[in-house]
C-alpha cells in the first residue's frame, strides 16, 4: 500500500489556481520531497494533504484513507509541521509537548511519546524555560520534536530545518532519515537543495500549480547533465 | 519634520480610529437622548390624581396649590376613578385624609397618602418622583404661611411643617409601603449599576481574550499545528469557549467583589429590608440568575470566537475588539437608567437581541417575578450559543481560518 496517493488534485481560490491538477504517490519507507519557488504551490499541497484545506477536486488517500471522506482518520496517522510553526509562548518547552502528547495516549503510551519529544527536542534544560525565552533555533528543535515524536504514518514538514544552525540541522535530518526505517514515510518541502538532495529518495519539482519534473534526486541530475540538484532546478524551473 | 506629523496622522487616523470615534459620539448621543428625556420631566407639571376625602380649609389650600403646579388628571372623592386615570398616564395618586385639615388645627401634623406608581426601577425611571416631592413641600409652605399669617395657635413645629408624606409604591405586581421612589432606586442600586458594570467588564475582558488569542494562534502558527491534531474541529471550538468561559466567570466573581466593596463604600447602607418588602430572591432564582449569567458569556465568547475567526494577526485582533465593547456597553447604559418595560420597543429589540443584556436584567426582572422576561432571554441564549457554534465548527471545518476571508493571489503563501 502506497503511504500517500495524489491524483489529479486541483485547488482553486475563487479565480486563482493554485494547484492544477498535479499527481503523485509516496511508498512506504520513502522520503519525497516537493521543491519550487515561492508561490509555487508547494504549501498549499503540503495544506491539502494535511486535511487543513478542502479539495477543489481530485484526491488524497493517506494509507488509503481517503482525505475527503475521513479527514479525521487521516489527521489520527499524521502530523505536520507548517513553516514558521509556532508554539504557545506561555508554556515551557516539556508543558507544550505534553500538551500536544495529549491528543495521542494516555498513562505509558503518552510518557513514552514525551520521552521521544524530550530527546528529539534536544534542549536539556532549557525544556523547562517559558517558550517565549526560545531563540528561533530552539523553537525550531521543539516543533520538529512535536512533529516526529508521536510517530505519524505520514510525516508531512514544510521546511523541516529552516532557522536551525548547521549542527541541529544535520541532526534532525538524522532523525528524519532514521523515523522512515520503520515503514513510515516524509512528505516535505525545503528550499535547501543540498538538503533535499541528502534526504529524498523522490522529488517533484512544482511550478504554477503543476509538477514539471520528477525523479531521483540522482536520475535529475544525469537527466539534465547538471553536478546538482540546485542547478537542475534552476534548468527546469528558472 | 512636517513629513513625521503626517506619517502620524495617517497611521492613527485609520478607518476602523475614526468609525470608532464616530461610534463612540452616536452612544453619547443616544445616553443623552435617553437621559434627557427623564430631565425633562422634571421641569414638566408632574401628572397626578388627587382624592379629596377632606372639607376643611388646608385641603383647598393644598388643592389650589396642587392645580397650579400640576397637571391633575384626576380631583374628587372616588380612590378607584382616581387610580384609573393615574394608570392611564400619570405618576402619582395623592389622598388628602378627611382628617387633613382637624389634624393641623389640633396641632398635630397632617399625612398626604402619596400612592406612586413607579414603571421601572432604573436610574432614571423615578425621576418624575422629585416634581411630585417638590409640589408636597410646596404645600407645606402654603399651609404654613397660613397657619403663621393667620395666628393659629399650634406647636411652633406643626406650624412650620404642617404636612407629612405617607408613600406607598406600587410597581408592576408589588405593592411596597413605608418606602419613597428614590430610596427604592437607592436600595436597589446594586441591581441597576453593579450588576451591568460587572458583566460589561467581563464581558469585554472575557471577549477581547477570546479574539486576541485566534489573532495570536494566527500569528504564530499554532492555529495550523492545532487544526492538524486527531481531534474533532467542535471540540477545538467548545474547548476554546469552555476555557475562556470559566476565565470570564473567575473574572466576573473578583470584579463583583472588588465593585461591591466600592459602591458600598459610596452608599450610606439602608435600614429597609429588601426581603420584607417581597423583593427577595429564592433559590430558584439565583438558579436562573446563574444560568443567564453563564449563558450569556458562553453566546458572548462564541461571538467573539466567530469575530476573531476575521483576525489577521494580534494587531488586526484589537481594533475587532471595538464591536464587542460596544455591544457590552449598550446593554449596560440601558439597563442602568432605564427598566426593559419602560424602554421603547425599538430599545427592547436591540436589548433583547444583544446576548449580554440578559443577565444584567435578570435580578431585577426575577425581584418583580418578569419570569417571561428571563426565562425568555435564557432560551434566546441558549439558541443562539448554539447557532454561533454550529457556524464556529463549519468555519473551523473550512479553509476560511488559514486563507481568511478574501481569497489569496498566486504567489502568496496558502
Amino acid at each position: 500500500m502506497n503511504a500517500l496517493e495524489v491524483k489529479n488534485l486541483v485547488k482553486d481560490y475563487g479565480n486563482t489556481k493554485a494547484v492544477k491538477g498535479i499527481s503523485f504517490d509516496i511508498a512506504e519507507g520513502e522520503i519525497f520531497g516537493l521543491i519550487g519557488p515561492n508561490g509555487a504551490g508547494k504549501t498549499t499541497t503540503l495544506r491539502l494533504v494535511a486535511t487543513l484545506l478542502e479539495i477543489t477536486s481530485g484526491s488524497i488517500k493517506v494509507f488509503g484513507i481517503d482525505a475527503v471522506k475521513d479527514p479525521a482518520g487521516v489527521r489520527k496517522i499524521i502530523s505536520y509541521l507548517p513553516e514558521e510553526a509556532g508554539a504557545y509562548k506561555n508554556l515551557k518547552g516539556r508543558q507544550y509537548l505534553e500538551f500536544i502528547a495529549n491528543f495521542f495516549g494516555d498513562g505509558k503510551e503518552k510518557e513514552e511519546i514525551l520521552r521521544r519529544g524530550v530527546q528529539i527536542a534536544g534542549l536539556g534544560q532549557r525544556l523547562d524555560d517559558k517558550i517565549e525565552r526560545y531563540s528561533k533555533g530552539m523553537l525550531r528543535r521543539l516543533v520538529v520534536a512535536r512533529a516526529l515524536m508521536v510517530e505519524p504514518r505520514l510525516a508531512i514538514l514544510d521546511e523541516p530545518t529552516a532557522g536551525l544552525d548547521v549542527l541541529h540541522a544535520q541532526e534532525i535530518r538524522r532523525i528524519i532519515k532514521d523515523f522512515v526505517r520503520s515503514g513510515r514515510a516524509v512528505l516535505l518541502s525545503s528550499h535547501n537543495m543540498l538538503e533535499v538532495e541528502f534526504l529524498c529518495d523522490r522529488v517533484a519539482l512544482i511550478s504554477e500549480g503543476m509538477i514539471v519534473e520528477r525523479g531521483t534526486p540522482q536520475g535529475l541530475k544525469e537527466r539534465y547533465k547538471r553536478p546538482n540538484l540546485e542547478e537542475v532546478f534552476v534548468e527546469v524551473v528558472g | 519634520m512636517l513629513n513625521i506629523i503626517k506619517k502620524e496622522i495617517r497611521e492613527l487616523l485609520t478607518p476602523a480610529s475614526i468609525a470608532s470615534m464616530v461610534v463612540v459620539a452616536v452612544i453619547f448621543a443616544l445616553v443623552g437622548q435617553m437621559v434627557g428625556s427623564p430631565m425633562n420631566e422634571i421641569t414638566e407639571k408632574p401628572s397626578i390624581g388627587v382624592v379629596n376625602q377632606d372639607e376643611g380649609l388646608f385641603s383647598q389650600t393644598a388643592i389650589a396649590v396642587i392645580n397650579e403646579n400640576a397637571e391633575v388628571l384626576y380631583l374628587g372623592e372616588d380612590r378607584d376613578a382616581g387610580w384609573e386615570k393615574v394608570q392611564e398616564k400619570g405618576i402619582a395618586l395623592l389622598v388628602i385624609p378627611e382628617d387633613f385639615s382637624s389634624s393641623i388645627l389640633e396641632g398635630r401634623p397632617a399625612r398626604i397618602e402619596v400612592n406612586w406608581l413607579l414603571k421601572g426601577t432604573g436610574l432614571m425611571d423615578n425621576i418624575s418622583s422629585v416634581a411630585v416631592t417638590g409640589l408636597i413641600q410646596m404645600i407645606n409652605t402654603s399651609i404654613s404661611e397660613e397657619l403663621i399669617s393667620g395666628g393659629i395657635e399650634i406647636p411652633p413645629e406643626v406650624a412650620l411643617s404642617p404636612v407629612g408624606l405617607s408613600e406607598t409604591v406600587f410597581l408592576k405586581d408589588k405593592v411596597i409601603p413605608g418606602v419613597s421612589p428614590e430610596a427604592l432606586s437607592g436600595l436597589l442600586i446594586s441591581q441597576s449599576v453593579t450588576i451591568p458594570i460587572v458583566i460589561m467588564m467581563m464581558v469585554i475582558m472575557a471577549g477581547s481574550t477570546v479574539i486576541s488569542s485566534m489573532g495570536l494562534e494566527k500569528e504564530s502558527k499554532t492555529l495550523e499545528t492545532l487544526l492538524s491534531l486527531p481531534i474533532r474541529r467542535r471540540d477545538i471550538v467548545i474547548g476554546k469557549l469552555a476555557g475562556s468561559a470559566a476565565v470570564g466567570l473567575i473574572m466576573a466573581v473578583i470584579y463583583m467583589l472588588g465593585f461591591n466593596y466600592y459602591m458600598e463604600s459610596l452608599t450610606v447602607s439602608s435600614s429597609i429590608d429588601l426581603g420584607a418588602l417581597g423583593l427577595s430572591l429564592g433559590m430558584g432564582d439565583y438558579l436562573l440568575v446563574g444560568l443567564s449569567i453563564l449563558l450569556s458569556l458562553f453566546a458572548g465568547l462564541a461571538l467573539c470566537l466567530l469575530i476573531g475567526t476575521f483576525a489577521r494577526d494580534y494587531k488586526n485582533a484589537q481594533t475587532l475588539i471595538f464591536p464587542v465593547t460596544i455591544l457590552a456597553m449598550v446593554p449596560m447604559f440601558l439597563v442602568m437608567f432605564k427598566d426593559f418595560g419602560t424602554l421603547s420597543l425599538l430599545l427592547q429589540v436591540i436589548l433583547f437581541i444583544i446576548p449580554f443584556s440578559h443577565p444584567m436584567m435578570a435580578m431585577r426582572a426575577l425581584m418583580f417575578d418578569n419570569y417571561v422576561l428571563v426565562i425568555g432571554g435564557i432560551a434566546y441564549l441558549a439558541v443562539f450559543s448554539i447557532a454561533i457554534t454550529l457556524v464556529l465548527t463549519k468555519i473551523f471545518s473550512s479553509d476560511r481560518l488559514l486563507v481568511g476571508w478574501s481569497w489569496p493571489k498566486r504567489g502568496a503563501k496558502a
